[in-house]
């Protein structure tokens, strides 16, 4: 897992190999890293091990066909992934969605941000020594995977969403079990904040480490809850508003620099947790005014698309979830592009890796919430 | 501004006629392949455009046309308005201009455009493959290309499959040359 890769002449720096297969790494990623003592000079991150080539699948495929292939983008938030690629091709088609279908889709994306949540704050946890908390997020998400299965058949691949529309319809049991979900999460999220997120060890180990400035979050690009923690208010949802999010009210969690400075590990942990509680508010929001009527608009089933090329973004759980679409009139796109939040999170460690110490590393990218299959597609 | 807005203000700014597309979806601004890296330090820095967010930088093949067209997408969040930027580069010896130094995004992004349609970007600091190995042939995202064989010992198709065409979208299939018996 870690070796001695090279010693410098003077002794000085060693480079030390981090992975592929390392404990916190998430997934198959790799990292070089420059050390001097205790503290990094670089650590240059070595990503691919999960490219599947699913740009250029797309190019063979129909638009219907590439549904299931988007669920593989990324396994925690693959309701997104539905969304941003459905989005785009409607968006080109020019397509009117059903209201009844937008308010679930909606349902299905924040319930997914939830469980992708769950997995990130729980892995933070775990990577900085704290094992518990994770079992209990586990639990949690547990039981949103089982919300899910009930609704389309699939507890993380969920293929949920078809273009113009969604394929499910929800009966009153479901929303009644989503209703007690609500009930039960909702308490839950203080209960961890007590667990966890004050706990002072936790806290020395994330506040004032790996301080990204809202100046580097936006040249390199990060988005969502990421960008938020480096203090720029900005949330896809809210500013560019797409589906049924205009009607829905909620706030949007932006990092004050709770325990240390604007930017740190901690505020990206912090601004996670308020996630959640802002997703359940939306939740309940959709459940008190979900209209009645169908859940699919009538698109043809050989879908040729306008030529033209279109780029369209949802705000993901790893932020601005992005699909840049080419089109030249045929059954399948010309060019597919993803934009994901983990492409942009990894590319900035090298940066903001120098001068931290190495067990830091750890912190970062776990708060950085990069998932390697998003990144390599 | 409105995406026509920005582009009359680059044009001002270039001294130039811009192309200006709008077929269905978004509509985009076609930048002389010359004046790519310019027109990139005009939007990031002119403070009526200060289009800071780079939001994917990523290539189109055209093998029609002989050309390979590099896509920037960009969003400004002071100003709240997204742009398209296109420029072409020729695709027999596909070279551009870094815009590393503008947005550090694009160092990655460039990279990616390197690796999968095999594009060079001088200036940029770290272009190396990203998501495929070093010692990789050929550039996948290409229309033509053609996967190798082999990869270090280990075949790329399963023993007993035909290798379906792969790369440029056929319009009429074309009947796969049957191997010839070893």
């Amino acid at each position: 897992m870690t070796e001695i890769l090279q010693v410098a002449p003077d002794r000085e720096e060693l480079v030390l190999n981090m992975g592929p297969h390392h404990p916190s790494t998430h997934g198959v990623l790799r990292f070089v890293v420059h050390t001097d003592g205790e503290i990094m000079r670089k650590a240059v991150p070595d990503v691919g091990y999960l490219h599947r080539g699913l740009e250029k699948i797309a190019e063979l495929q129909t638009y219907p066909g590439y549904m299931p292939y988007t669920d593989r983008i990324n396994y925690l938030e693959a309701m997104f992934c539905n969304m941003a690629y459905a989005t785009a091709v409607e968006k080109l088609l020019g397509t009117e969605i059903p209201p009844r279908a937008e308010i679930l889709r909606v349902i299905a994306c924040e319930l997914n941000r939830i469980a992708s949540h769950h997995i990130t704050l729980g892995c933070i946890t775990m990577d900085l020594g704290a094992f518990t908390p994770f079992v209990y997020l586990l639990r949690e998400r547990e039981k949103i995977n089982d919300l899910m299965e009930a609704l389309c058949g699939n507890r993380l691949t969920f293929n949920y969403m078809r273009i113009g529309g969604v394929s499910q319809d929800v009966d009153d049991k479901w929303l009644k079990q989503l209703e007690t979900f609500l009930d039960h999460f909702e308490p839950v999220i203080d209960e961890f904040d007590k667990l966890i997120s004050y706990n002072e060890i936790l806290v020395k180990r994330m506040a004032e480490v790996a301080v990204i400035c809202a100046e580097d979050a936006v040249g390199f690009g990060l988005v969502g809850p990421n960008l938020r923690a480096s203090g720029v208010d900005w949330d896809v949802r809210r500013d560019l508003p797409y589906g049924a999010y205009p009607q829905m009210a909620f706030q949007v969690p932006v990092g004050i620099g709770e325990k240390g400075v604007v930017g740190d590990c901690f505020d990206r942990f912090i601004v996670r947790v308020e996630e959640m509680r802002q997703s359940c508010k939306i939740i309940r929001q959709c459940l008190s005014n979900l209209p009645e009527g169908d859940i699919k608009a009538k698109v043809p089933k050989m879908l040729k698309p306008p030529a033209g090329e279109v780029y369209s973004c949802v705000e993901g759980a790893r932020g601005e979830m992005g699909v840049y679409l080419v089109s030249d009139g045929t059954t399948s796109p010309y060019r597919l592009k993803w934009r994901t939040g983990s492409f942009a999170g990894l590319s900035i460690i090298e940066h903001i890796s120098r001068g931290l110490m190495i067990a830091d590393l750890v912190a970062v990218i776990a708060t950085l919430d990069v998932i390697a299959p998003e990144m390599d597609r | 501004m409105t995406p026509k807005e920005i582009c009359g203000k680059l044009a001002d700014k270039l001294g130039l006629v811009l192309d200006f597309k709008e077929e269905a979806g978004d509509p985009w601004a076609s930048i002389p392949t010359d004046k790519w890296q310019q027109a990139c330090r005009i939007a990031r820095e002119e403070p009526e455009l200060s289009l800071d967010f780079l939001r994917s930088l990523c290539g189109v093949d055209r093998p029609d046309d002989g050309e390979i067209e590099i896509v920037v997408h960009l969003f400004s969040y002071k100003h709240r308005h997204a742009f398209v930027m296109h420029t072409k580069t020729d695709r027999a010896a596909p070279r551009l201009e870094s815009v590393s130094g503008i947005w550090p995004a694009a160092i990655w992004h460039e990279r990616e455009t390197f690796d999968l349609f095999g594009v060079d970007f001088p200036g940029n600091p770290d272009l190396r493959r990203i998501l495929l190995p070093d010692d990789w042939v050929g550039h996948p995202l290409l229309k033509d290309y053609e996967e190798q064989e082999s990869y270090r010992g280990i075949p790329t198709t399963r023993p007993g499959y035909e290798k379906k065409p792969f790369g440029p979208r056929l319009k009429k299939a074309k009947p796969v040359p049957k191997k010839e018996e070893q």
